[in-house]
């Protein structure tokens, strides 16, 4: 019975194969790729020209060469204040964030299979907002130990997220999610009650993020904390797209579930470690992998929601200053307004799952 | 592999219990995979095929019991070393948005890729056998998402065929193929199983094709074993009524001489007599 049935569609097994089948396998494999490049050299040069707007423009334009002999430790009066001290460390401080997030979201929304399900929609940020307040206005913590008791903060969340939601990235955890986030924008709001100087800019920064102020010694732990923690994503990351094939396939090819569990706490803690530096800053990963995606066929790119992310923070802290005459809007403000819309969009179109088989 | 030195089983689950949660699904099950043969696994829904499908691959913990790969607890062998030897497609795979055919089936040589060595030509030509064997080498550069039912289902099998494995593991391979295409499948796995010596355990609905192209036919009812044996021993009138609850006369299949179940169904009874009148 085996072998006679062959018809003249299919081959039998072990004849030789032509030559040019395993061309076509080349060059149709070559067409995502050269677009992979694309997307990411675009979004390269985007990021640069939004970083390059953020530090020489504005209110106190600074030229190229100006800023090259600050840079190298040339002393221009007034000049070299802003750019080292305002405008040099946001724009540092606004690109490590966008990039933080960008990856977590990627890593959420791939492995969940769910554009929403990301850290953001689901109270994590706002979770490592939380017990960072907390720890900073109640404890009077500082530094390191801020970023420790963020990243407790936001992995509780998850937790309690999951625990309650079940394993799968549905509506229900959405729901849940959406939940636990309005619990902790409570609790950041009922410290702020507490405290004796109630400042509406640190208000702000821990509700909605803000990149203004921040000084060189936390943007350089962020650095050094993003220094380990990307390498390790890229790592294991790359049996993400065997992950996102689902449980059972992946795991046929040897990839066991409790990889993307790994994959998914690290979004959980590069997101504490951002917001830790920055606050909550809304959004950026709901829209950065969304928007990678998009520019990549649909396809996930961890790469490209890294630098998507970058491109967001550093652009819309660069309007959020000078958008408005006299008004400085937290880049969070800015984040928030740009992702509100996009929400209610997906949630309006919805399909939150994707298609299965 | 030589025959005389070859075991007669590679793949065995001895006092399998497997389940979820607290609810056992199949229940103390011994079962060898017949090597280099064609195993079919039958039965009604929900009666345990694709739970049991998946303990074998290990996807799913035993709650008792072992599944045995070459002697040793699949379970704790290393889960990439098991890939290269034992393949799964499950039955309701997903592809991710925008994944484009060559890309999906690509994938199925993972397992073949150390932590640093990845794509070469030997993968390029894997993968370009797969998608000739499946009759999809055209659709190569298709986005997976935007391909018919059957096409989906071919390319699927694809990538199972690139992970290029001594043992595959498929579940309902046939849905949503057409007759011609089932049929054409189905040769593919036997030819698979004649040239290569792959040894083949499938879960499939149709009991003609199962009795036509299993070697080793093994019929579950409730998560235990019925009946096992060639398809002349389990596709019995008997079986079939045990196992299907279905009223049914077994023939001779005038094309493969195996056994063929005619279903006796309800409706044809009552219309048996052509004179009686319709309310
Ligand atoms: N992930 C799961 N969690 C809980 N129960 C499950 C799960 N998967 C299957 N079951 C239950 O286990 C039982 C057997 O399911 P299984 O998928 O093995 O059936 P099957 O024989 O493959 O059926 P079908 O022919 O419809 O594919 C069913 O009652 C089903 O509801
Ligand atoms: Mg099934």
């Amino acid at each position: 019975m085996t072998a006679l049935l062959t018809s003249a569609r299919t081959r039998p097994v072990g004849a030789p194969a032509p030559v040019d089948a395993a061309d076509v396998v080349r060059r149709a494999r070559r067409a995502p790729r050269r677009r992979h490049r694309l997307v990411v050299g675009g979004l390269g040069a985007a990021l640069f020209v939004a970083f390059a707007a953020r530090v020489l423009l504005g209110d106190y334009t600074v030229t190229i060469p100006d800023f090259f002999r600050i840079l190298t430790g040339t002393d221009i009066p007034g000049a070299s204040y802003i750019v080292l001290e305002s405008k040099l460390p946001r724009a540092v401080l606004a690109l490590l964030t966008g990039v933080a997030f960008g990856v977590a979201g990627g890593l959420f929304q791939t492995t969940l299979r769910n554009p929403l399900a990301s850290p953001d929609i689901i109270g994590v940020n706002l979770g490592a907002s939380a017990v960072a307040v907390v720890a900073i206005a109640l404890w009077g913590w500082q530094g390191l130990s801020v970023s420790i008791a963020a990243i407790i903060g936001a992995i509780t969340v998850a937790l309690v997220v999951r625990l309650v939601a079940g394993p799968h990235g549905g509506h229900r955890l959405i729901l849940v999610g959406i939940g636990a986030a309005a619990a902790m924008q409570s609790v950041i709001q009922y410290v702020f009650t507490r405290v004796d100087e109630y400042d509406a800019q640190l208000v702000l920064r821990w509700l909605t993020g803000s990149v203004n102020g921040v000084a060189w010694p936390t943007i350089r732990l962020l650095a050094l904390v993003l220094l380990v923690l990307l390498p390790l994503t890229w790592w294991l990351g790359r049996s993400l797209q065997i992950s996102e094939l689902g449980d059972d396939t992946a795991a046929g090819l040897g990839v066991p579930g409790a990889r993307s569990e790994l994959l998914l706490l690290l979004g959980v803690v590069l997101c504490a470690v951002a917001v830790a530096a920055a606050g909550p800053i809304a959004f950026v990963s709901f829209l950065a992998g969304p928007i990678a995606r998009a520019l990549n066929g649909g396809r996930t790119t961890l790469l490209g929601s890294a630098l998507a992310g970058a491109v967001i923070v550093v652009a819309a802290d660069y309007l959020g200053s000078y958008l408005i005459p006299d008004t400085n809007l937290p880049v969070g403000v800015v984040t928030g307004a740009i992702g509100a819309p996009f929400l209610l969009w997906l949630l309006a179109r919805g399909r939150t799952g994707r298609r299965a088989a | 592999m030589t025959s005389a030195t070859a075991p007669a089983t590679r793949l065995s689950a001895s006092r399998l219990t497997l389940g979820y949660a607290d609810r056992p699904i199949v229940t103390d099950l011994d079962l060898q995979v017949p090597n280099g043969k064609v195993t079919v696994i039958v039965g009604a829904n929900a009666c345990g095929k694709s739970t049991l499908l998946r303990g074998l691959a290990r996807l799913l913990k035993p709650q008792s019991g072992a599944v045995l790969l070459d002697g040793e607890v699949i379970h704790r062998q290393p889960t990439k070393h098991v890939a290269r030897i034992l393949g799964l497609l499950p039955q309701n795979p997903i592809a991710p948005e925008g994944v484009t055919v060559v890309d999906l089936v690509g994938r199925g040589r993972h397992p073949h890729h150390g932590a640093f060595q990845r794509w070469t030509s030997v993968d390029d030509e894997a993968v370009a056998e797969a998608l000739e064997l499946t009759d999809t080498l055209g659709l190569a550069d298709r986005v997976v998402d935007e391909l018919s039912g059957g096409q989906r289902q071919r390319v699927w099998i694809a990538m199972a065929l690139a992970q290029g494995t001594d043992l595959l593991l498929l579940d309902e391979p046939t849905t949503y193929l057409d007759v011609a295409h089932q049929v054409e499948m189905l040769d593919l796995l036997a030819d698979l199983n004649a040239r290569r010596g792959t040894t083949i355990v499938m879960v499939l609905h149709d009991l003609n094709l199962s009795a036509r192209y299993a070697d080793h036919l093994v019929a579950l009812r409730d998560g235990a074993v019925v009946a096992e044996g060639t398809p002349r021993q389990v596709v019995t009138e008997d079986v079939v009524r045990t196992v299907f609850g279905l009223d049914n006369r077994v023939i001779d299949d005038p094309v493969s001489h195996t056994p063929l179940v005619v279903p006796v169904s309800r409706h044809l009874r009552q219309a048996q007599p052509p004179t009686q009148e319709l309310p």
